[in-house]
């Protein structure tokens, strides 16, 4: 069982996102990174004073940007095109849709900040409609890192085996829910810790939070399991359907819109099987109010108290 | 995914060799009978479809034949060649005429054309690269092609590869934001290997394109924008072999290709209306006569 030490160190996934890019590009020299005037924000400051030529940056111009990066995968190069998450999949989702996923140009979309991680620059900066606009396209893979090692891991994998991908690369600091040996396998759910009460599915930032409320549960006798969705797409459907099955209830947590996020699909994939549990679905229904991340995360009941809340609502209804 | 037809693709040689090797005179006068070819088929398509944009299809036509039968470095029997040159028909809905001349190239059986949008055929109304065999992305929405060919065009550098990059647009696509996104690009990256092509037939869907969203003066703001500018008769085969010469010094180039939308058959040519009209069992053979 894990018990998730409160006190743990936190980190930016951007530092190990840079970390690992820069080291695979002097492995590979199809590795190129594409950013729209975000080096910085993008930590791309090292891949550039390394690799000049092969940091493309087309300045603010997010339409162009993704079009170059289908560009660049087709000339067969493994451009991983960065940018604001909210611009990234926002501005430029047609081109996502036609030059990425209905092309299968193998550009790996690197959602920088995403979620509410610019807490107080507001909704405009937010990037929380992204799982929903891009659950919508077949043939994308979405990859939510839940801390620095799963970032690693989802960094080397798309250079190992490229494909139309999107990943959420976290600035708000997460503490380690994973060892670096993990296994990050496309498609699946780690299991973060086993239960049989009821079953919390976290992702990205919400994974941590999600053990934090198991911790609580366990305090009252709920044996939670935690699942990590680190795929959103392609989706777990068999750990989906194994915890309607051997738990009484399903709580989901997500930095995200839950119209058509990880909540929608877990409850789509339960639904599908005709008689299951309970689904409660945490996370964004509307524009967020002035705050920091760590403010608007507990605004909208996204913290491990109110997870676990969530959890034994469920369990009671 | 279709696969290549190699008795097409010999023929597709020595068109292309005698293009090469001939007079100016006589290539123009080959690339000229490959057009009627791609026309006659684009009518034949719409006619059985009862779909399609004739009109666009007939504009491009002369362009795509001079590229493919002309000037374009690729191998139809090896579509996915690491080393060859790119062709992106960013106005996607005329992918009848792309069609015609991928088919006429050897890409896949021209036999193939006969179900263009027909059910679950590979022929979509607008070009998909994983199913069709020459098609380097998938467009149809205005605005992608440019963006793309940049990057086709910066990656081939950055690989070290000698290929051209060549992406036709409609002049109303032109409207398109992202296109001057590109335009940016491209001069700013000193892309010497891509050549953008205007379809310039001065009309869009529903108007003429000046009295809509005027684009005038085009090749001043191309020029402004850092490209090195050709203006030719788009239906000029000749001419249009030279506007397709690599670049003199480090600048892309734009070629405005002045055309005629419906080009080659005279009740079509230059109407609004014929943007994706169907022409009557009528009007196809009176239209086949003229392309005789």
């Amino acid at each position: 069982m894990t018990v998730l030490d409160t006190a743990a160190p936190t980190y930016d996934n951007r530092t190990a996102f840079a970390e690992e890019l820069l080291e695979l590009a002097r492995a590979d020299e199809r590795v190129v990174a594409v950013c729209n005037d975000s080096v910085g924000s993008s930590n791309l400051v090292g891949f550039r004073e390394e690799f000049p030529d092969r940091l493309i940056n087309v300045g603010i111009a997010e339409q162009n940007l993704v079009g170059v990066g289908a560009g660049l995968a087709a000339a067969g190069l493994i451009p991983f095109v960065c940018a604001a998450g909210p611009f990234l999949t926002g501005r430029s989702l047609e081109q996502v849709k036609a030059d990425v996923a209905y092309s299968a140009h193998n550009v790996i979309l690197c959602g920088m900040s995403p979620g509410m991680a610019y807490g107080e620059l507001g909704p405009t900066h937010h990037s929380v409609e992204d799982l929903s606009w891009l659950r919508a396209l077949p043939g994308l893979d979405i990859v939510v890192p839940a801390d620095r090692h799963q970032t690693r891991q989802a960094v080397r994998q798309a250079v190992a085996d490229p494909r139309p991908t999107y990943i959420r690369v976290g600035r708000h600091k997460v503490p380690d829910v994973t060892a670096p040996t993990d296994p990050l396998e496309r498609g699946r759910f780690l299991l973060a810790r086993a239960g049989s009460d009821v079953t919390l599915i976290g992702t990205g930032t919400l994974v941590s939070r999600a053990l934090a409320a198991a911790d609580l549960l366990a305090a009252d006798g709920i044996d939670a399991r935690v699942l990590n969705a680190a795929y959103i797409a392609p989706l777990d459907v068999e750990a989906i359907r194994d915890a309607a099955t051997q738990t009484r209830a399903i709580v989901t947590a997500e930095e995200a819109n839950i119209s058509g996020g990880l909540g929608a699909a877990v409850a789509l994939t339960v639904a599908a099987q005709g008689r299951g549990p309970v689904v409660r679905a945490l996370g964004l229904s509307e524009f967020a109010p002035t705050g920091s991340t760590d403010l608007l995360l507990e605004h909208f009941g996204l913290t491990g108290p109110a997870i676990a809340a969530a959890a034994r609502e469920a369990l009671a209804g | 995914m279709m696969t290549a037809h190699l008795p097409q693709v010999s023929i597709w040689r020595e068109v292309r060799t005698a293009v090469e090797t001939g007079s100016p005179d006589e290539s123009a006068a080959i690339l000229a009978e490959q057009s009627r070819l791609i026309r006659r088929s684009v009518l034949a398509m719409i006619g059985r479809a009862r779909a399609g944009h004739i009109g666009g299809d007939f504009s491009v036509t002369d362009i795509l034949a001079t590229l493919y039968f002309g000037v374009l470095r690729i191998d139809p029997a090896d579509p996915g060649a690491p080393v060859r040159d790119r062709f992106i028909l960013s106005k996607g809905h005329c992918a009848a005429s792309l069609y015609s001349t991928l088919a006429f190239s050897g890409y896949f059986d021209p036999a193939e054309l006969d179900t263009f949008m027909g059910p679950h055929s590979a022929l979509n109304g607008h070009p998909n690269r994983t199913k069709v065999p020459g098609v380097e992305t998938n467009t149809g929405p205005l605005g992608h092609g440019l963006p793309v060919a940049v990057g086709e065009a910066l990656g081939a550098r950055l690989l070290g590869h000698d290929t051209r990059v060549f992406v036709v647009c409609g002049d109303g696509e032109m409207q398109e934001g992202s296109n001057w996104e590109a335009l940016m690009s491209a001069a700013h990256y000193r892309l010497a290997n891509l050549t953008l092509v205007i379809d310039r037939n001065r009309l869009q869907q529903g108007a003429r394109t000046e009295d809509t969203n005027a684009l005038a003066p085009l090749a001043d703001k191309l020029a402004a924008f850092g490209w090195q500018v050709r203006e030719v008769d788009g239906h000029d085969h000749a001419a249009l072999l030279q506007a397709f010469a690599p670049a003199d010094g480090a600048r892309p180039v734009a070629v405005i290709a002045n055309t005629v939308k419906g080009k080659g058959v005279s009740f079509i040519e230059d109407r609004v209306e014929w943007h994706h009209k169907v022409p009557t069992p009528d009007q196809i053979d009176l239209a086949r006569k003229e392309l005789a």
